[in-house]
């Protein structure tokens, strides 16, 4: 068995090589995040369409939207990791799991 | 960018697809992906036990992303090609993938002869009342009045009702869902993948670019709080009042029997030949 292929059996960690084709992301989008370990909320945006569906069912408002309608993390501190965002979003782009 | 955290989801995607995958902003086929991943790992099947089948359509597009032995067949024919995998491995969890066009329109008697017969699948039916791939054609799950692409001034067919259709077809396992009640699908995927016989799971579906667009429903948002205002449970049907039931999405197990199931009766009769 090949090396990627076991990775993608056994789930490792994505990273920038196993996303064939990406949208442009602007840098102070990912800044305004900030790192997945220090944020509760992490937002994948290379895979996000801008629904709007995480902002509008995010029950502690943690999540607001920018003008375009890309998703944020507005309040980190009043998320309570209830995963909502996690099953509502149709793109798997983003993760409010405790670490 | 730093390496993403890795979700249940990632574990069972192919990374070696092109992600972000081919849905529309606000598709419901994702969230209901996720949920049958879920309920998948929940039930901590083998991976290589699984057997996923689709159709044609959007919903259909379903089993490229996943990493289980997966079958993309023809139009409505899903349900012929899961019976015969089912039919040679009886040991394996076949789930079908069907939209309601694929379902219910051009394989509708494939659906009801399934049913019947109550072998061993588990359907999905996602119904978003549109065919959505082709365009926007009306499908026989279009609510009467509401506007598509083949039915400019409104449809005047009336629709379908899947899991009516599926109880008088004989299916032993029956239940309605939305796609917000992510975690209420979760549960009724796990008990129909579990069930012995021919279980259907619909999941009302929401379509924000075609039949949200042309019926005015708004954004896709505004479409997950239509679901979750129209819908009621099951269990408060009758304790309201009538006027406040009709023209509700009824959630809920509707059906949950045990009926001697197709491929162990053909097994039964094979034995009972071979010992005469």
């Amino acid at each position: 068995m090949s090396e990627k292929i076991k990775k993608d059996r056994d789930g490792g960690i994505l990273t920038d090589s196993d996303a064939p084709e990406k949208i442009e992301v602007e840098q102070n989008e990912i800044n305004s995040v900030g790192d997945y370990f220090q944020s509760p909320v992490y937002i994948y945006y290379d895979w996000c369409k801008k629904c709007g569906i995480c902002v509008e069912f995010c029950p502690t408002n943690t999540l607001a939207s920018k003008p375009d309608g890309t998703p944020y993390v507005a309040h980190p501190e009043k998320c309570t990791h209830c995963e909502t965002c996690d099953r509502l979003c149709p793109d798997f782009a983003i993760t409010g799991a405790k670490k | 960018m730093a390496a993403v955290p890795q979700k249940t989801i990632h574990k069972y995607l192919r990374h070696n697809k092109k992600f972000p995958h081919v849905w529309c902003p606000g598709c419901s086929n994702g969230i209901v992906l996720g949920t049958i991943i879920r309920a998948i790992d929940d039930l901590k099947l083998e991976r290589d036990d699984i057997a996923m089948v689709s159709g044609i359509g959007c919903s259909s597009r379903m089993p490229v992303y996943v990493d289980f032995n997966t079958l993309h067949t023809l139009h409505g024919r899903a349900i012929p090609f899961a019976t015969g995998i089912k039919m040679f491995k009886p040991h394996m969890k076949v789930i079908v993938i069907t939209g309601d066009g694929d379902a219910t329109a051009i394989g509708g008697n494939h659906f009801i002869h399934a049913a019947r017969r109550n072998i061993d699948l588990t359907v999905i039916l996602i119904n978003n009342n549109i065919y959505g791939m082709t365009g926007g054609q009306y499908s026989p799950t279009t609510p009467h009045d509401d506007v598509a692409t083949t039915m400019p001034y409104g449809n005047i067919d009336n629709p379908f009702n899947i899991c009516d259709l599926a109880i008088g077809a004989g299916a032993t396992f029956v239940s309605r869902t939305t796609a917000y009640h992510a975690i209420e699908a979760q549960n009724m995927i796990k008990k129909a993948i579990a069930h012995e016989g021919f279980s259907l799971v619909e999941v009302i579906s929401a379509c924000p670019v075609i039949y949200g667009k042309l019926n005015k429903k708004g954004n896709a948002p505004k479409m997950m709080n239509q679901m979750k205002d129209n819908s009621i449970p099951l269990a408060a049907v009758n304790k309201l009042p009538k006027e406040k039931v009709e023209g509700k999405i009824i959630r809920g197990i509707l059906k949950e029997v045990d009926r001697p199931e197709y491929t162990k009766a053909y097994q039964d009769l094979v034995d009972k030949l071979n010992n005469k």
